[in-house]
């Protein structure tokens, strides 16, 4: 992917997010363009679920500001840009037992979005739309009448992922969708998001811990740890350039599916104290196109050099 | 295998369980050795019996379940025929411990930490509170809690995931067990973590000399810590053999599809592998190869008569027609060709060296 002239559909600058005195989230910059997939890699606690639900509008932010298609959507909006945001930003959530309703049918938690803002004109049309996104994801329409309790894992996740498609969405929000499912079953979601996401001109926020998985279906990958995101980059140049001693630590401790290489890699460890942050603060810097770091001046320096050498 | 220590050996084991009048056959009559010291990891999907198999060693079936064949002999003990948690209590946790999942399963919430260690130290070393103490503390130190003294009294929701998995683990290996099972020790934890657990399990085995079971579906876990590798479809293990033998030799078209599935294989813009259908139900008795509807390479034999072991080498077996002698070829998927070149390419950026005896391997970008 170049550079060159991207249309931006979600926009973040300078975003804070707090829980009470708690700041959860700091200096989030970011933009996501139109169909690409971006993803936002962190740990348990480092704020990657927090951003994607502050990007729904699930969280309050406490500073900055999130555009979706150059429109401020972190404040109160009209309720014309409320409607048109519930319908173009939707979310497939991790553990797709615990985000479907055990005692609704199939066709009631796929139109349950579309009840809520009435968006459709007659139940003819309701029925055709709930067909539609459940033939997408590979379901039939008998099963519309059953409980999510008689699926498999992998098939609750394409109910999740229909309830989703349902609306018509330009933008989703993916968070660890494959996480809790078997390996193989995780092939199948990964190429369904896929075929989805062309055929749809689908733009994806994908949140994960799994650098291995991220890789293979991500554009471009920010990496955050504790609240800040620490390095942004295109995908492979991340994986074979990487400048943030978190990302070389995180990079590191992915385990290498390959006997001889897993069994002789050395592992980075990252405590924090490699950075001097006393006198000369950080903040976000592009060292090449395309390419972020939370540096310094002096890290900034030494990164340009590695830039040049490597 | 000539000149390894056998400590656990189970042949034709059977597991049933009774749900609702019907009876599910969850491991379908299972053989394999442990051998002393070594690491084996046992690898399948959810489903495939891993569990089961484990928690058969140690007496922890569920009430529906029972041992209904076959033989598991631990230093000439039959475990196979202990029925009562009496019979159990010197096997369980003495001399095989099991390190589970998620360790807040294993721990109590609402006793502090040390108690719990404590009272593992007093039932199995039986030595006086004091003296329990003095070595609960020792071990957590040895498991990586530092302060291990004043974090002695804290409840398992003042430790992180990471300390607490060290404790579950500390509390395994408080009786000195001979054999270890580690039930996805890391599934639940953070990437850095996991490789933190991981590494402290290897060091200890150094030290302590037990031998240790992984259950995972992890393909990267198993490269890490594996000396050998079976692999587990519908209650039974299909293809068995050295770390290396798996992953660059495989033979069984379920190991291939596992591997195939890997993301990291992948090609950005092409699908990834994926495995059709579903396993089959254990309801009912399987008439030949079990994977047959699913495997891409099946023969007619596959769906008539249940394949043997076929000896690939002297460590490695698969059970498949395709190993059968009459088979006159067979070639594994491209997609797993080569595949640790592959993975040199993947992770060190096109740095393919030829020289294998140089697995050196660093992040640090290219310089």
């Amino acid at each position: 992917m170049g550079t060159e002239k991207k249309e931006v559909l979600v926009s973040i600058r300078d975003l804070e997010i707090k829980f009470d005195e708690y700041v959860a989230v700091s200096n989030v910059n970011f933009d996501i363009y139109k169909g690409e997939t971006f993803s936002l890699v962190g740990e348990s606690g480092s704020g990657k679920t927090t951003i994607g639900r502050a990007l729904m509008r699930i969280h309050e932010t406490s500073k900055g500001d999130i555009f979706f298609k150059g429109k401020k959507i972190n404040q109160k909006v009209g309720a014309r840009l409320h409607k048109e945001l519930i319908k173009k930003m939707q979310m497939i959530f991790q553990d797709p037992a615990a985000s479907l309703n055990e005692r609704a049918t199939i066709d009631y938690i796929v139109s349950e979005g579309l009840r809520n803002f009435r968006l459709y004109k007659n139940e003819t049309e309701r029925q055709q739309k709930v067909r539609e996104a459940l033939l997408s994801v590979g379901l039939l329409p008998e099963h519309l009448t059953r409980y999510p309790h008689e699926f498999s894992g992998g098939q609750r996740q394409r109910i999740g992922i229909a309830r989703a498609m349902v609306m018509e969405p330009e933008f989703i929000v993916a968070d660890e969708p494959i996480s809790a499912l078997d390996v193989s079953i995780r092939a199948q979601v990964l190429n369904l998001l896929k075929k989805l996401q062309q055929e749809k001109e689908l733009t994806y926020l994908f949140i994960a811990h799994d650098l291995s998985v991220v890789r293979f279906i991500s554009d471009r990958i920010a990496v955050i740890h504790k609240g800040k995101i620490v390095e942004l980059a295109e995908a492979e140049e991340l994986f074979l350039n990487p400048l943030h001693p978190y990302t070389k630590s995180l990079l590191s401790a992915i385990p290498i599916p390959d006997p001889r290489l897993e069994k002789n890699k050395k592992l980075v460890v990252y405590t924090g104290e490699e950075h001097d942050y006393s006198e000369d603060l950080p903040k976000w810097k592009e060292i090449k196109a395309g390419h972020f770091v939370w540096a310094n001046d002096a890290e900034e320096k030494r990164y340009r050099m590695q830039m040049k050498i490597g | 295998m000539k000149g390894r220590d056998t400590i656990l050996s189970i042949r034709d084991l059977e597991v049933t369980f009774k749900v609702r009048d019907r009876q599910l056959k969850a491991i379908r009559r299972i053989s394999f050795d442990l051998y002393r010291g070594e690491t084996l990891a046992i690898v399948g999907e959810s489903g495939s019996g891993k569990s089961v198999l484990m928690k058969s060693l140690t007496g922890m079936l569920e009430s529906n379940g029972t041992v209904s064949g076959g033989s598991i002999r631990f230093f000439g003990e039959e475990l196979a025929q202990k029925k009562k948690p009496r019979e159990w209590e010197s096997i369980r946790g003495a001399k095989i411990a099991t390190v589970f999942q998620d360790p807040m399963t294993s721990l109590n919430p609402v006793r502090t930490i040390g108690s719990q260690i404590v009272e593992v130290m007093m039932k199995h070393q039986r030595c006086s509170r004091k003296r329990a103490k003095q070595l609960a503390i020792e071990l957590m130190e040895r498991v990586g809690i530092s302060e291990a003294a004043e974090r002695f009294d804290a409840y398992p929701h003042e430790y992180s995931g990471g300390m607490r998995q060290r404790i579950v683990i500390a509390i395994a290996l408080a009786c000195r067990p001979q054999i270890l099972i580690c039930d996805e020790p890391t599934t639940a934890l953070d990437v850095t973590v996991q490789a933190q657990i991981l590494n402290l399990i290897k060091q200890l085995q150094q030290e302590e000399g037990f031998t240790t079971i992984y259950i995972t579906h992890d393909l990267g876990v198993v490269a890490n810590v594996a000396d050998r590798v079976a692999v587990m479809y519908a209650g039974q293990i299909v293809e068995y053999g050295e770390v290396e033998e798996i992953f660059y030799e495989s033979a069984h078209p379920y190991t291939w599809a596992l591997l195939s599935s890997l993301p990291q294989l992948g090609q950005k813009g092409e699908r990834l592998f994926s495995l059709h259908g579903t396993p089959p139900s254990l309801y009912h008795d399987i008439v030949g190869d079990a994977f047959a509807p699913r495997n891409q390479y099946a023969m007619r034999i596959d769906f008539e008569e249940e394949p043997p072991f076929f000896e690939i080498t002297p460590t490695h077996y698969a059970k498949t027609w395709l190993c059968d002698p009459r088979v006159p070829f067979f070639k594994r998927p491209k997609a797993i060709e080569g595949l640790h070149q592959k993975m040199v390419m993947i992770y060190q950026g096109g740095n393919v060296s030829g020289n294998r005896e140089e697995r050196s391997f660093s992040f640090n970008s290219r310089s």
